[in-house]
């Protein structure tokens, strides 16, 4: 495949491996976050981990849509979903989200809830023109990549006329929880988590563009370098990122120059301020409240804002106590360290967010590299 | 028709396959149902074990072991590009028949109905397993209809059953992968799948990707006359090859390395998985096998697959290794490491 093999080819990884090798320094640890699902399953998917040295050490960031989202939302769609007459449209990683209770959109589906999975907010437009007599609610989550999308059904739905159309809004900003995680007590007093540098968004970056990051650099002296999902891309940064540390640099750089650009794409942000305002505050699951960090829908569109047509009380469901998906969404946890990962926890039945989507960091551990961690306890048995 | 004997039919209208439906009547035992059998499928099926129209078909046994297997096909679209749900029913069975490495010998057909359905889809299903069958030389010598309530059916249910004969001296079972084995396929990867989903009515994207929807005993036939120690066969369908590889390296309590660069994948197979966030070994495919045999034997079996059309693309993928806790691993085209997992769920489309 053109313009995808090339940035998978395994000669060039061995290279750009060789290149790592010699360039770190080996008194020294280094720990980069990779903040989007995206690079945490291509580094899984890949076995990206075979190709570096031993004091290179990768850390999950809270970059999954799914994963962040507070059971309290999931909770509200599945109420809404149980509402006569309504469909509730959704992407499908949500789905299968578990709440406290161990019920889930998927669960509410084969009670008789109309939940349709859709592949684009376009869809949820259709199936709205379709179903003229019944309300259909879009339940629309992500970070920057995917809100440009819902605010053009919103604005479609509004040529239309669609009266039987609304958004429950759930987009989420990302240079508000890189702020957060660099300000947090774990990372700043008790040095609970080591930070280095961090590997920035590949295609959220190509509607905020490059310099939102400049903040964290300047501010936090923690080297940024924004990489496209692919795993040459990954390696790549992870070369760039080790050598601004070796260098004494702290600095934002894009080794994704061939779609993201220092402003980004101003006609989509244009879109997104026209249609959404933000939040005072927004609950992450794993970080909390996080100040401005997420994003609602302006008065002037009202009339296709789900919390505004339908009740939806704000609902603070702590997670199951067992699960770790908080302090592995901040960081400080690996999944293997959870007592409940691929025991109780499994993609079969997920206990936490982070092993429901793909992109969530347990359920890439689990679904391609678990077999390291199990060779490790066969290790110490012997 | 045969069958139906010197005394008059006691209907004067024969069936109207061109804007006719399927009706309760149909499924009630009167005679709307005599006529459906007679007219539609005993017309295409024909054969002599069906023509006596008896409740069960007789037919002569032979001396040594024979293999059974059933499957029930649920198919939309009913139509695609490469086959339907008629061909796909006949193959599909004859395929659980032959990995076994027997040689199928009869199958039985099984319908359920849904009332509205047209006569004239049901005419080109029948006519679609009437000509897979042939083709295949194994005869439909029994079946049942059901009709169900408009609502309660999605148009037509297939169940079809087969059995067939294992020659002498063959032993092919899920349990018998060894470490050291050689893992292949008969061809290319996830074209059912692909070639299904692009015509489902909320993804459709064009592709010229056909279904790969084949009978394979005649290339099982050939393959166990070349390398009749074969440990284990298995048509990798639903959850693709990664499903069939987990499944036999649990029945055989061992472990597998694939060679991501090995795997025989259509390209555009591989650009549909790529943007619609599936991995083609999890996809289904209805005219492949996968082959497990000692590592002597590898060469020569690939040899023989390459040398039958349906095996043209077969390419060695794997090795069989020794692992407690029966892991499907892959050498990725990139240099790393990860395992192929058993499928979770459905597979779903990733977000972002």
């Amino acid at each position: 495949m053109k313009y995808i093999d090339e940035f998978r080819d395994g000669a060039l990884a061995r290279k750009i491996a060789a290149s790592i090798a010699a360039e770190v320094n080996s008194q020294h640890d280094y720990h980069f976050m990779e903040f989007c699902g995206g690079h945490t399953h291509a580094i899984s998917r890949y076995g990206i981990v075979d190709l570096l040295p031993d004091n290179v050490h990768m850390i999950h960031g809270p970059g999954c849509p799914v994963c962040i989202l507070p059971i309290g939302r999931v909770e509200n769609a599945i109420q809404l979903a149980q509402t006569p007459q309504l469909i509730l449209c959704s992407y499908g990683d949500m789905l299968r989200i578990p709440t406290a209770s161990g019920m889930s959109l998927l669960k509410a589906k084969a009670q008789g809830a109309d939940i349709r999975m859709i592949h684009s907010s376009a869809d949820a437009i259709k199936i709205a023109q379709e179903n003229p007599r019944h309300q259909v609610v879009f339940f629309a989550i992500g970070f920057e990549t995917t809100t440009p999308p819902t605010a053009v059904a919103i604005k479609q739905a509004q040529a239309l006329g669609l009266s039987n159309f609304s958004v429950f809004c759930n987009h989420v900003l990302t240079p508000s929880a890189i702020s957060h995680i660099l300000q947090s007590p774990e990372v700043r007093q008790l040095n609970l988590i080591r930070l280095d540098g961090f590997i920035g968004p590949a295609h959220v970056s190509t509607v905020i563009g490059s310099r939102p990051y400049e903040y964290f650099a300047e501010e936090f002296q923690k080297p940024v370098v924004i990489a496209g999902f692919e795993p040459l891309d990954v390696m790549q940064a992870i070369l760039m990122l080790i050598r601004q540390l070796n260098q004494g640099r702290a600095e934002v750089e894009n080794e994704f120059t061939r779609a993201v650009l220092p402003n980004g794409n101003i006609k989509a942000q244009m879109l997104v301020a026209e249609v959404f305002e933000l939040r005072r505050t927004f609950e992450w699951r794993g970080l909390g409240l996080v100040p401005y960090s997420a994003l609602k829908i302006k008065s002037a569109y009202a009339d296709f804002d789900a919390e505004q047509r339908f009740p939806m009380p704000a609902l603070s469901i702590a997670d199951n106590k067992a699960c770790e998906c908080g302090a592995i969404l901040r960081g400080v946890k690996k999944p293997q360290d959870c007592k409940i990962f691929g025991t109780v926890c499994t993609p079969e039945n997920p206990i936490g967010s982070c092993m429901v989507s793909s992109e969530g960091a347990c359920a890439a551990h689990y679904s391609y590299g678990r077999f390291r961690a199990e060779k490790h306890v066969t290790a110490k048995e012997h | 028709m045969s069958g139906t004997g010197k005394i008059k039919p006691g209907y004067a209208r024969s069936l109207d396959l061109k804007h006719g439906c399927i009706e309760m009547a149909h499924g009630s035992g009167g005679r709307a149902m005599a006529q459906l059998i007679n007219q539609l499928f005993l017309a295409a099926f024909d054969n002599e074990f069906l023509r006596p129209m008896n409740d069960q078909a007789s037919f002569p046994v032979f001396n040594g072991r024979m293999v059974m297997s059933t499957d029930s096909h649920v198919i939309t679209p009913l139509f695609f590009p490469g086959g339907d749900i008629g061909s796909l029913s006949v193959h599909g069975t004859i395929n659980d028949v032959a990995m076994s490495g027997a040689k199928p010998c009869y199958l039985a057909a099984s319908f359920i109905l849904e009332e509205g359905f047209p006569l004239s889809d049901l005419k080109r299903i029948a006519d679609s397993m009437a000509q897979a069958a042939r083709a295949a030389r194994v005869p439909i010598v029994t079946g049942d209809t059901k009709v169900v309530e408009k609502g309660s059916g999605d148009g037509v249910f297939i169940t079809t059953t087969g059995i067939g004969m294992v020659p002498d001296g063959i032993n092919i079972s899920s349990e018998n992968a060894r470490p050291g084995d050689k893992i292949l396929v008969s061809g290319t990867l996830g074209d059912h799948g692909i070639c299904i989903m692009s015509l489902r009515e909320n993804l459709s994207f064009h592709t010229s990707i056909k279904s790969d929807t084949a009978a394979l005993h005649d290339l099982v036939a050939d393959m166990v006359a070349a390398v009749p120690s074969i440990h284990v066969m298995r048509d990798p369908t639903r959850g693709g090859i990664a499903t069939a590889l987990n499944e036999i390296a649990l029945q055989s309590s061992v472990g597998m390395m694939l060679h991501e660069n090995q795997l025989p994948i259509h390209e555009q197979v591989n650009a549909a998985c790529e943007f619609l966030g599936f991995d083609p070994l999890y996809i289904a495919n209805e005219g492949k096998l996968v082959a497990i045999c000692a590592a002597e034997d590898a060469e020569n079996l690939l040899k023989t697959m390459r040398t039958h059309p349906l095996g043209e693309k077969a390419a060695i993928i794997g090795e069989v290794i020794e692992d407690s806790h029966c892991f499907v691993q892959m050498q990725t085209r990139f240099g790393g490491k990860r395992i192929v997992d058993w499928l979770s769920g459905e597979q779903l489309p990733r977000i972002c």
